[in-house]
């Protein structure tokens, strides 16, 4: 293990935050093209719209505790869930890891000082703070917050009288944002590994952030031109999908999931990368089929992106359409489980070591499983029928998307946290918490799952008195996730204020952000490192 | 610090941004083939109201100011700045003058009552209306790309006079001629589709 080596250096270099550049205060951040600071301002402005985001989650679960509860209006109720679907996508899920972990750490992991094109990131930063603010003043300008649901479908948000043309702008800054993050992050994977750093050697860290910035290139730009088109539409009036003139929604719903449901593999690729680096560590144990791990996500990332139609199987396309969309959908669980069953066999017979780390990569699995085995069944055409606009589906989609990249997000930060900030948070706490947030996220959307299959819509503001009993339950798992989600941050405040230094490899890694100091020195590296060996062979 | 120039990188940057340019037009001709394919005859009867020769001239000069971009960034490469310059300039004249021409026929069209929304357009067949609807937006669109190119070739012909691209440094002439090609090529696909094919 390189632990030694690396902790005679610790002290003598100073950290990135003692750096000081041209410019000073907040400047010395806003306008820095480190690569390391401009993760951190991703950092703080997710957590900022990640907890607004909890917060209308709250709102929802609290107006459903009981069958006519007057918390809000019907109206209120399709503004509040809105909100929380566009902020809690577009504004934290899809960039939250390869924003703030993969522009940390990526061109670390490879050697590299810095991203191929540091100034693009700062503006990508730019772009992200722009898009969210104008998000942001969508709710309080023109006709006030969106109600059409995250999705925007047409023909309803051309005739809404909300602010949609100002929101749907946001989430096309944002897009242009990720767009440009996609681009940095491959030609950076591509130009700056060092000598010695074959595809081969990459952390797998690396290839799942890899494998995101593509689909993050080629498939963003798709709901770049349809939400363009939704403000075509409603200051024009061009008609490309308004029924009355000829338009065809449908199309609408096409184009938007051709990048929205690659989108949902933009949230968990990066995510399964993260758990490839811990599951190995905390086992000791090189990893189990690196290279099908590697290809597995090259082939989510292809595969995902032609099974967008299973989220139309009741829209009324062909029923030969449904076919090839279903049978994709079976396909891409494959890569899927051929990662599970990696990590799994990576455990097998390893040295464990039951860390706050590893306690979020395992339950990470179980969830994601979980929801990876749910969404085959809402897949098989016949059951969607039943299931199709269910709590089901928003069952299963928080196991996925909270469940695993949520989830995935918190084992990262829990991984890099004494890296990124120089400081360890208190273990113990962490597993308590971390018990906590993983017994209310059942309780909160385990319920969904029946209540779907029951029969209860999505979206729906009220309910019948028989889905009393499921929805209270779900209520207070709401109460029970976010009293473990603050006690996760406050037991990560408390060590940012007075945890110990953490070492430079507290967890024994083997990869190459491990061998420099916490936090790391302004350039990454005093010299460029020797890499003679895969990133989980460890000695 | 050191500094780090890897022009290699650069251009794979750019040619990905490319790549993300042709996706967010893919959009719209994957909307184009769907409403052909539906309404073939509307199509037929609304592509013969566009005027051919304009269009015809326009591509010409498109393809013309491509040519000239090429050759501005083989004279800078070969030391030779003024010839570069020359042909920088002819380009973002000619992207001007295809600018104008587009002008004049948006506006013909619009004289006749013929835009989105337009009682007149509205009193039409589907299919028309959404032939004006993809016309207006795809060469809209196309129009604004090739406004954004002319600002960033602007940019590099300042460059050019102050001597800060060169024969040494030519990455950026290179880069913002690439994005010039790709306004092009999208034209080259715009023209047939919209003019020809009727």
């Amino acid at each position: 293990m390189a632990t030694h080596g690396a902790l005679e250096k610790t002290n003598p270099i100073a950290s990135f935050y003692k750096f000081q550049g041209k410019y000073h205060g907040i400047f010395a951040w806003i306008l820095s093209t480190d690569h390391k600071r401009i993760g951190l301002l991703y950092f703080f402005l997710i957590l900022f719209f990640f907890s607004v985001a909890v917060f209308f989650g709250f709102l929802m679960r609290l107006k459903l505790v009981a069958p006519g509860f007057p918390l809000m209006k019907p109206q209120m109720y399709n503004a509040v869930f809105t909100l929380h679907g566009i902020i809690q996508i577009f504004l934290v899920v899809i960039p939250a890891i390869p924003a703030i972990f993969g522009n940390f750490f990526l061109p670390i992991q490879i050697g590299a000082r810095d991203m191929a094109f540091p100034r693009l990131n700062l503006f990508s930063w730019w772009l992200y703070a722009a898009g969210a603010l104008l998000v942001f003043l969508s709710l309080f300008t023109g006709g006030g917050p969106v109600d059409t649901g995250w999705t925007f479908y047409a023909p309803y948000s051309l005739r809404t009288t909300v602010n949609v043309p100002l929101a749907v702008f946001g989430v096309f800054v944002l897009g242009m944002s990720s767009v440009l993050t996609g681009i940095n992050l491959v030609t950076t994977t591509h130009r700056l590994r060092i000598p010695g750093m074959t595809w081969f050697r990459l952390p797998l860290f690396v290839w799942g952030i890899y494998a995101t910035a593509w689909v993050q290139i080629l498939a963003t730009p798709v709901i770049g031109i349809t939400l363009v088109l939704i403000m075509v539409e409603r200051y024009f009036g061009v008609g490309v999908f308004d029924p009355a003139k000829g338009g065809d929604p449908l199309l609408y719903q096409h184009l938007f999931w051709i990048y929205s449901h690659p989108a949902v593999y933009i949230m968990i690729l990066p995510a399964m990368g993260v758990i490839s680096e811990i599951i190995p560590v905390f086992a000791r144990k090189n990893i189990f089929g690196y290279k099908a791990i590697a290809f597995s996500s090259m082939a989510i990332a292809s595969v995902g992106s032609l099974v967008w139609g299973h989220h139309m199987f009741v829209s009324g396309q062909s029923d030969i359409a449904s076919l090839i969309f279903s049978l994709l959908t079976f396909l891409v669980a494959v890569p899927s489980a051929i990662k599970v069953f990696n990590w799994v066999a990576t455990l097998y017979k390893g040295s464990i070591d039951l860390k706050a780390p590893l306690l979020f990569a395992l339950s990470f699995i179980f969830l994601f499983s979980v929801g990876g085995l749910t969404g085959l069944i809402q897949g098989a055409l016949a059951v969607n029928i039943h299931l199709h606009d269910t709590y089901w589906i928003v069952g299963h989609f928080h196991y996925i998307i909270f469940g695993g990249m949520g989830f995935g997000f918190l084992a990262a930060l829990h991984y890099w946290f004494p890296k990124m900030f120089g400081r360890m948070y208190d273990l113990k706490q962490t597993v308590r918490a971390w018990l906590l947030l993983f017994i209310g996220f059942n309780v909160l959307y385990f319920p969904m799952l029946i209540l779907g299959w029951e029969g209860m819509p999505r979206r729906y503001y009220d309910y019948p008195p028989q889905f009393h009993t499921l929805h209270l339950i779900s209520t207070i798992g709401s109460w029970i996730l976010i009293a473990g989600l603050i006690w996760i941050f406050t037991n990560l405040f408390q060590a940012l204020r007075k945890g110990e230094r953490a070492e430079a490899n507290p967890w024994g890694g083997a990869t190459l952000e491990w061998q420099i100091s916490s936090p790391p020195p302004k350039e990454n590296f005093e010299k460029i490192p020797n890499v003679e060996r895969g990133p989980y062979e460890f000695r | 610090m050191e500094t780090h120039q890897d022009t290699t990188g650069s251009k794979i940057g750019m040619w990905l941004f490319l790549l993300s340019e042709i996706i967010l037009f893919g959009g719209l001709f994957l909307l184009y083939a769907s409403y052909r394919y539906k309404y073939p005859s509307d199509f037929h009867l609304a592509a013969w109201e566009l005027d051919r020769v304009l269009g015809t001239l326009n591509t010409l000069i498109l393809i013309t100011s491509s040519l000239f971009v090429a050759l501005s960034i083989f004279f800078l490469r070969k030391g030779n700045r003024k010839l570069s310059a020359l042909f920088l300039f002819a380009t973002l004249f000619l992207g001007s003058l295809f600018l104008g021409i587009k002008g004049v026929e948006w506006t013909a069209k619009i004289e006749h009552d013929l835009y989105p929304n337009s009682a007149r357009l509205l009193e039409r067949s589907k299919g028309e209306v959404l032939f004006y609807g993809l016309y207006y937006s795809m060469t809209g669109l196309h129009g604004l790309h090739v406004l954004v190119g002319l600002g960033v070739l602007f940019v590099m012909f300042i460059l050019m006079i102050k001597g800060k691209i060169n024969e040494h440094r030519f990455v950026p002439l290179e880069n913002s001629g690439l994005y010039w090609h790709l306004v092009d090529i999208i034209w080259i696909f715009l023209f047939p589709l919209f003019y020809l094919i009727t």
